[in-house]
Order: C-alpha cells, then sequence, then structure tokens
C-alpha cells in the first residue's frame, strides 16, 4: 500500500511523510488564530495593561473588569448593553428556526415532487447563491418600508429567511433520500406534513445543521439591519451595539470593552460550530454543484 | 345561488349543505398532491422573491431614473443610460480608483482565497483525522468572527500609532523609527484589506473542498498509478480535482460572493467611507457613498447593477471551469 502515494489521503496512522505537512500546517493554524488570541487576552487586560507601552501580547494579571464595564455601561442613547444582547438572541434564534422549516419545506418539494417548473426554480436558486445582498441594500430597503417593516423586530428577520445556499444544501441532501422510503410512507398513509417531520427531517439533520450555523454567523453578526431598517435603539442588535462600540472609543479603555464584547460575540459561535462540525462536514460531501 | 346564504336555504341544510353540495366535491376534484407542494414552495418563493428577485429588478429600473428619496423617482423623466454613460465617462473616483480597487481586490482574494482554501484543504487531508479536526477548526474560525469583530481586531493590530502591536513589533525590531500609519495613509490600506480577506477566506467553501477531498475514492488513485501518474502534482490534477468537481465549484461560488460580500472590511478598517485618499474605495463602499451619504439612489442602483453584473462574469468563468458539460 505504502508504494501508492495517493492512497495516503485521509490516513489512519501516522507516518514520517505526513510531518512536512504538520511543518506547514501548524504554524499557519496557529497564526490564524493569533488575533483571535489577541481578543481573548485583551478582554482580561486590566486597565494598567491595555494602557502598557510597548504594549504586551498576553494578559499577564487577568481581571473581568471589562467585562463588569461592558454588562455597566450604555450605549450613548441610554440602552443598556444587555438589551442588545437579548434582542440579538430572540432575533436569532427566531431567524434560524423559521430558515429551517421554509428550507426543509422547499428543499422537499423541489427534490421529491413532480411539478412543471422545477427544474427552472432550482437553477434561479442556484443563480442566486451568487447573490450578494450589499449590491441592492437601497432596493431592499425600499421593500422593506413599503412593506411596512421598518422599525419592527420583523425587519431583523422576514428579509433574510430566503437563503439560496441554504436551500441549495438541504435539497442535495434530500436527493439522497430513496423515494422507495417516501412511497411506502405514502402507501402507509401519511401525508406530506408526516413525511417531513417524521422522515425527511430526521434523515437530513446533518444538512439542517449546517444551515442553522450559517444562518447564525450571517444574522449573530450582521450589522446591516439594525443600520438601515430600524431607527428605535432599543430595537437594534448586539453586533450593531459592537460596531458602536469601536467607532466611538479610541482609546484603550474602549479597547477593553470592545475586546470583551467581542469575546461575548464570538463565543456562541465557536460553541455551535464545534457542537455541529460532523454534520457540516457530511453535509459538505453532497453540498457540490452539478 | 342561494345556497350561498346559509340562513334562507333551508331545504338544502343552510350552510353545511352547501358545504356538502358544492364545496366539498370540487375540494375532492383538486389535485390535493398540487396543493400541498404549492403549499411548500410558497413561504420560499414568496420571502425570494420579494428580497431577491425584486430587489434586483428594482435596482434595474432605477438605474435607469433620478431618485434622490425625497421625490419619487421620475419615470417620466427617464433619463435612459444616463447614469451608466455618466459612470463610464465623468466619475473621475469610479474610473481611476474604485473600478481597479475592486478588480485588483477581488481577482486576489477571490482566485487568490480560492487557491489558498484548496491547498489548505488538501494538505489537510494528507493527515490523520483527529489532528486535522483541530487545524481545520483554527482555518476555518476567522470566517466566523464576520466583518465587524474582524474589523475590530485588526483596526488595533494596525493602530497607526505606537500602541498598535505591529507598530510595536516593527519599532522593537528597528525595522522603522516612526510608527506607520497604515490605516489611515493610502499606502497600505489596500494590502492590508487583502491579507484580512484571505485571512479570513477558509469558510464554508473550504470545508466543501475538504469534504470533497476526502470523499475521493481511493480505488481512483491507485488506478490512476497503475496507469502511469508519478506524482502527487499529477494526482491532484488528474484525479483529485476531476472527482470532486462539484465541490470545486461550490466553493468556487463561495469564493466569489465572499470577496465581494468583505467588500466592507475597508471601511470597518479606516472608519471612514470614502476611504483616505480612496485606497480601499471598492464598488461596495462606492454604492453606500451614494445611495446612503449623498442620496443619489440612482446613481448608487446604476451602480449595483454594474457590480452584480461583475459577479456574474467572475461566476461565469467558475462554472466554464469546473461546471460538468454533459448537463
Amino acid at each position: 500500500m505504502a508504494s501508492f502515494l495517493g492512497t495516503q489521503i485521509n490516513p489512519k496512522s501516522f507516518h514520517r511523510s505526513q510531518l512536512k505537512f504538520y511543518f506547514i500546517l501548524l504554524p499557519i493554524g496557529l497564526f490564524m488564530l493569533l488575533p483571535v488570541l489577541y481578543v481573548v487576552s485583551q478582554a482580561f487586560k486590566p486597565l494598567s495593561e491595555l494602557f502598557l507601552f510597548p504594549p504586551r501580547f498576553f494578559v499577564s494579571n487577568p481581571t473581568l473588569d471589562n467585562f463588569a464595564r461592558l454588562f455597566r455601561t450604555a450605549s450613548g442613547t441610554g440602552v443598556p448593553m444587555t438589551r442588545y444582547f437579548f434582542n440579538s438572541i430572540i432575533i436569532t434564534g427566531l431567524t434560524i428556526l423559521l430558515t429551517i422549516l421554509i428550507t426543509l419545506a422547499t428543499g422537499y418539494a423541489l427534490s421529491k415532487k413532480h411539478f412543471r417548473s422545477k427544474k427552472a426554480l432550482f437553477s434561479i436558486n442556484q443563480t442566486a447563491l451568487m447573490f450578494v445582498a450589499t449590491a441592492v441594500a437601497i432596493p431592499r430597503y425600499l421593500v422593506v418600508t413599503s412593506l411596512g417593516l421598518t422599525n419592527s423586530f420583523a425587519a431583523h428577520i422576514i428579509p433574510y429567511l430566503a437563503m439560496p445556499v441554504g436551500l441549495f444544501l438541504v435539497k442535495q441532501f434530500i436527493d439522497q433520500v430513496p423515494d422507495e422510503l417516501i412511497e411506502a410512507a405514502k402507501i402507509d398513509g401519511a401525508n406530506d406534513w408526516h413525511i417531513i417531520t417524521k422522515i425527511i427531517g430526521p434523515l437530513v439533520k446533518p444538512a439542517l445543521a449546517t444551515v442553522a450555523i450559517l444562518s447564525f454567523q450571517f444574522i449573530w453578526n450582521s450589522t446591516e439591519s439594525s443600520n438601515i431598517y430600524v431607527i428605535d435603539e432599543t430595537k437594534k442588535t448586539f453586533a450593531f451595539y459592537m460596531s458602536t462600540l469601536t467607532a466611538a472609543s479610541a482609546g484603550p479603555a474602549g479597547v477593553g470593552i470592545a475586546a470583551a464584547a467581542g469575546l461575548v460575540m464570538f463565543i456562541p459561535n465557536l460553541v455551535i460550530f464545534i457542537v455541529m462540525q460532523g454534520n457540516v462536514m457530511d453535509t459538505m460531501s453532497h453540498s457540490g454543484i452539478k | 345561488m342561494m345556497a350561498e346564504n346559509p340562513t334562507v336555504d333551508k331545504k338544502a341544510g343552510g350552510f353545511k349543505g352547501f358545504f356538502d353540495t358544492k364545496v366539498k366535491p370540487a375540494w375532492e376534484k383538486v389535485d390535493k398532491d398540487k396543493v400541498s407542494t404549492l403549499l411548500l414552495l410558497a413561504p420560499y418563493i414568496i420571502l425570494f422573491t420579494l428580497f431577491i428577485v425584486i430587489p434586483v429588478l428594482v435596482a434595474m429600473g432605477l438605474s435607469f431614473t433620478y431618485f434622490n428619496v425625497i421625490e419619487m423617482p421620475q419615470f417620466a423623466k427617464m433619463l435612459g443610460f444616463y447614469n451608466y454613460i455618466m459612470i463610464i465617462t465623468q466619475d473621475e473616483v469610479f474610473l481611476r480608483y474604485v473600478l481597479p480597487n475592486t478588480l485588483k481586490y477581488a481577482i486576489i482574494t477571490g482566485p487568490g482565497g480560492y487557491a489558498l482554501s484548496f491547498l489548505m484543504a488538501w494538505m489537510l487531508s494528507q493527515i490523520q483525522s483527529t489532528p486535522r479536526k483541530f487545524l481545520a477548526l483554527a482555518l476555518y474560525t476567522p470566517s466566523m468572527l464576520g466583518g465587524v469583530l474582524t474589523g475590530v481586531i485588526f483596526r488595533t493590530l494596525f493602530s497607526g500609532d505606537e500602541s498598535g502591536y505591529i507598530n510595536a513589533i516593527f519599532l522593537d525590531l528597528g525595522i522603522v523609527n516612526t510608527p506607520i500609519d497604515f490605516l489611515q495613509s493610502g499606502d497600505y490600506l489596500m494590502s492590508i484589506m487583502i491579507f484580512v480577506t484571505l485571512w479570513s477566506s477558509m469558510g464554508i467553501g473550504f470545508l466543501s473542498m475538504l469534504a470533497g477531498i476526502l470523499n475521493v475514492n481511493r480505488e481512483m488513485y491507485e488506478a490512476a498509478y497503475i496507469d502511469g501518474i508519478k506524482n502527487r502534482l499529477q494526482e491532484i490534477f488528474y484525479i483529485t480535482i476531476p472527482s470532486m468537481k462539484p465541490q470545486m465549484l461550490f466553493g468556487a461560488v463561495m469564493a466569489i460572493v465572499g470577496a465581494f460580500n468583505a467588500g466592507g472590511i475597508g471601511v470597518a478598517l479606516s472608519g471612514s467611507n470614502p476611504t483616505p485618499q480612496y485606497a480601499g474605495q471598492l464598488i461596495v463602499n462606492h454604492i453606500d457613498d451614494y445611495g446612503f451619504i449623498r442620496y443619489e439612489m440612482g446613481y448608487a442602483a446604476a451602480l449595483s447593477v454594474i457590480l452584480l453584473i461583475i459577479i456574474l462574469l467572475f461566476s461565469r468563468v467558475a462554472y466554464r471551469l469546473f461546471g460538468e458539460r454533459d448537463r
């Protein structure tokens, strides 16, 4: 076997020939993490170390002061940070839930149902993978306004529910489910609702988890809706608060708070991804565009 | 017709009669499967139309008009291609800075980030599964930080005075005598933007390619070696890439979209739009500048259309390279 160089893909055991890859990958991996480590260390620095010159990378006397100040500080308009945080949690939770439901229903119909415009719909969606929302921010704003969504919680959610990448991934995954399974269920008297909740849903869990992660990463980090669609400060999101923090606070004290806020923003991202990593890789092996 | 009023028509059994004689048979004739399919599709199609299709169409429509938000767009006084002509002939900022910047940025971070992702994914596939998981996570982490946080991190790292880490290191090593104003000077902003974007480019496309490489059938390689493939480079080009074309295409599309979506990074880093000396000004920022700062929405819409066309062209190239011919 060892004579085949190519068969070393996804090796089961360690071999000296792998060392060269470790030599390249380990430093790069570390390098990629450096800025993240920087935020972590910055978030735990006391004021004296934040002001320190020359600046030191790692914290020597870690403290939770920055977090305490983050929770105490209110934005310029007097809205406490916890309010933004709470808003973000509600908005993100609802968006993920609705996105999953809509994507699953549509993915099922596109994959297993027979209707005339099926192929056309899927290829339109595939073209929309290239859609860059920021390019058409203005017309989107006009649509949101004419629907009367401006300045409501719904403005954070509804414009982002149709997720072409999500539909694409879920549809590809449902294609793997054998038709016989669904036929059998139909003979047993199951309707579409049963098929989706009892058969398709559980079988395509990895794809749904991936959709959840992508939707989470987008909504949690997005400031667009707070910047453009919502005026009322009490209805804005944590990512928005984060962006105002950094704009206003140039001094090192502000940097500490910003780093603490950054960490609060980053941890959920990381935890969710680690928990669902296996699912994501599973989905990705079916994710190709043919 | 009488049956419609349940209180008058006693003979047919009122409303229930109407329901039994008219609605029920009609409902039975309807193909339940069709109704169900329609219901399943409706939410997505409605949302997709409202927030993706209509905005693109509206952008196209607005781009032919003068629209300043306060007055409604004057479709009666259609400008025709005036906005486009202005962009191509009169908009000095666009021609001298924005367009070259965007192309440079997109070509380096799009295909560059893509090649980097593939290379990393390939190397990761050559090592064992447990360390691979950790390293893949490390490479993927920057892409999940999001624009705001990325901006914050690199603004402090590249801060223009001696409290900035990069400057502190440079001063310490004696490379420079006075701190470099990385983000405000215009000389370095573009390079930093490209660096930051490449740093955060290993996202979902990277994961897709990693999964693709791991899924290639082992026997393919063995057969290829029997057929006379000699080294790993040949192996990549003759076996790995052709066997994972779908994932390669997905990765390419994601790389292109990512490159154009990350366009806000210049403004996030420098803290101003327009960016200092237009050094980091991309079409996305130019659109924001005209649309949300100067309120010349018609003009901004024309810029949007140009951006969408550029993205489409890039994607066409990707489909050419990796799409299945027999479709």
